[in-house]
């Protein structure tokens, strides 16, 4: 156990300490690999752990990220003061969409939520109502500030988009290991059972989307924070289907899996520059492969342990 | 009226397009209950195979436009139709056992590398068809003009669906693969073999699929290669209008979504041309899932 933990730890503060070494560029990287392994943690949810075949998650990326950047430059609301509104916006916004659609089938869904995704980016790039700026976007977001600290360079981004991956981390591994994660857990492998074990399917597919959609606007404050200049072309479908390939390629339902998802995809095509244009390619190439070979991503979940339930009480047994 | 009848004639010419496309959906899901999301990039690799042949062969200039196009058409339908039995040998067949939604990230999967292999082989700039292909004289329909193009390409499309109708319909292996979508495993005990309907399916799909991008080049004249997703989404909310599975649904969604689409962006709004489509098939999921005339789709709440 106490090893266990000594080879949690290390890793960790070694990380914590990296931008201490690292110069601002390899620090950015970082913090694009924080950001996707926030997403890939809200969508992990929907996809991983309900089996619901989301690909435009950036549609919920993108209405955090506009509301916080309209608020910000319209009313001078602070942006990390705006999360919470954020994941309302986003969470409302799913509420709206998935209601009806939720019942489809796998692949539907799927087909469905591109749908989505695509409409928002061009109900963007048509600057509806007038607020979204169009192809432009909108620019001049405020810098976050913690406690009074301005956060301007990637050295202190690092730490507050690796600290809010870790509230993420924390809260969904707690999520998993809940109720709720187990009543999707179970309707993703029998919808039929879990409804007939009294699990109401379509109100946990809804809460699970919402929740997942809520936490990717958040993930869009924070975005909309560090590059202060925000316009549709952030929030494409290929946006949607990088969340889902590093979801696929990591691990489905596995946390680890998801942050490995997320440096694999945003490291990789910055270690190998010159093959920047094929990266695309070779994600594909990996999907059909992985699919074939090793269904489960290259990290996956691990099976749930209970405790014995043979064994008498007060030996392990809550 | 004018502004109408033009649009209509777009729309009938743009839908007849769709109408090839969802052909190739809807008959992979009819058999292998599978979105095969490759498709729409199959579409685009007949269209960049129909430019780089038209250039290096110049066809059309030896045996003249209307034999030329014809010769070109078949032999971008047998390439596009030998990628697609590759496609589906490599990225499908291993899977014909597994969990359902397996296969569709491998869909998924192997759309993305065909048209990343696309961008890498042609370059991610916009090409151009030469525009003195076919004759520019317009037909003159009572006061409207339509140029040769269209009418050919909705004449060329209305004669392959009616072969394809007739094929599926009256044909032995016609009623093979009808069988083989009604049950597999009745139709394998009938001595039908399935393996060969769903290779015979891969081959037909992708090769009305390529024919529909050269006749995209030969219409608009500039093709790229991320053109084959929009084509595919729409050409699927076609045949998700028609009625998924269902062959005369796809022909029917198809021409009907191309002129929803024509007549919104004349009459609505042209920006959001591209967003009708998709509202298009929000809206039939959540009102018909079973479309105009097909099977059923959505799970009860």
């Amino acid at each position: 156990m106490k090893r266990t933990l000594l080879m949690f730890i290390a890793p960790t503060a070694l990380f914590l300490l990296s931008p201490l070494v690292l110069n601002p560029y390899w620090v950015d990287v970082l913090n694009n690999v924080g950001l996707y392994a926030i997403l890939g943690l809200s969508l992990n949810l929907i996809v991983g752990h309900a089996g619901l075949f989301n690909l435009g998650h950036a549609a919920f990326y993108a209405v955090g990220a506009y509301t916080a950047a309209v608020l910000n430059t319209r009313f001078h609301v602070p942006v990390l003061w705006l999360l919470p509104l954020c994941a309302l916006s986003s969470g409302i916004f799913a509420a709206v969409i998935a209601r009806p659609i939720i019942h489809l089938r796998g692949d539907y869904l799927c087909i469905v939520t591109i749908g989505v995704g695509e409409i928002v980016r061009i109900a963007l790039l048509n600057n509806v109502f007038g607020i979204t700026g169009g192809v432009n976007g909108i620019v001049g977001i405020d810098r976050p500030s913690v406690f009074g600290i301005a956060i301007r360079n990637p050295h202190e981004f690092f730490y507050l988009i690796w600290g809010f991956a870790a509230i993420t981390v924390f809260f969904f591994h707690r999520l998993e290991n809940s109720r709720f994660g187990r009543a999707l857990n179970y309707l993703r492998e029998d919808e039929v059972a879990a409804e007939g074990s009294g699990i109401n399917v379509a109100h946990y597919k809804l809460a699970c989307f919402i929740l997942g959609a809520a936490w990717a606007g958040m993930a869009g404050d924070i975005f909309a924070a560090k590059m202060t200049v925000i316009s549709p072309e952030s929030f494409s479908f290929w946006e949607s289907v990088l969340m889902f390939t590093l979801i696929i390629l990591g691990g489905s339902g596995s946390i680890p899996g998801v942050i490995l998802g997320a440096f694999l995809i945003t490291g990789l095509p910055e270690v190998f520059r010159e093959f920047a244009n094929a990266r695309l390619l070779v994600f594909g190439a990996a999907m059909v492969v992985m699919m074939i070979f090793r269904t489960g991503g290259i990290l996956p979940p691990r099976p749930r342990t209970y405790p014995d339930i043979d064994a008498p009480v007060g030996e392990g047994r809550p | 009226m004018e502004v109408f009848l033009q649009q209509l004639t777009n729309g009938l010419a743009v839908g007849s397009i769709y109408a090839l496309i969802a052909l190739g959906y809807t008959m992979v899901y009819g058999v292998l209950k599978l979105i095969n999301f490759a498709h729409g990039d199959l579409f685009t690799i007949g269209s960049y195979l129909g430019l780089t042949l038209l250039t290096s062969l110049a066809l059309t200039g030896r045996l003249g436009a209307l034999a030329g196009i014809l010769c070109l058409a078949l032999m971008v339908m047998g390439l596009v139709a030998l990628i697609g039995a590759l496609l589906e040998r490599t990225a499908y067949r291993p899977l014909r056992q597994s969990p359902r939604l397996s296969a569709v990230v491998s869909a998924l999967g192997a759309s993305i590398f065909l048209q990343n292999a696309v961008m890498l082989i042609y370059g991610a700039r916009f090409q151009v068809y030469p525009h003195d292909i076919l004759p520019k004289m317009p037909l003159d329909l009572f006061g409207l003009y339509i140029p040769l193009v269209k009418v050919l390409v909705l004449v060329a499309a209305l004669v392959m669906m009616m072969a394809l109708y007739l094929f599926i319909q009256k044909t032995k292996l016609g009623t093979a693969i009808r069988a083989a979508a009604i049950d597999q495993g009745a139709a394998r005990l009938m001595g039908i073999d399935v393996d060969r309907v769903i290779l015979i399916v891969f081959l037909i799909g992708p090769a009305l699929g390529g024919v529909a991008g050269l006749m995209v080049g030969l219409l608009y004249g500039q093709i790229n290669f991320t053109m084959g997703w929009v084509y595919g989404l729409k050409a699927f909310t076609a045949a998700i209008l028609g009625g998924i599975g269902n062959i005369p649904g796809a022909m029917v969604g198809g021409i009907l979504l191309g002129v929803i689409e024509a007549l919104g962006a004349a009459y609505l709004s042209i920006a959001w041309k591209d967003a009708i489509a998709f509202c298009v098939l929000i809206g039939i999921l959540i009102v018909r899932p079973t479309g105009l005339l097909g099977e059923r789709v959505a799970e009860k709440v």
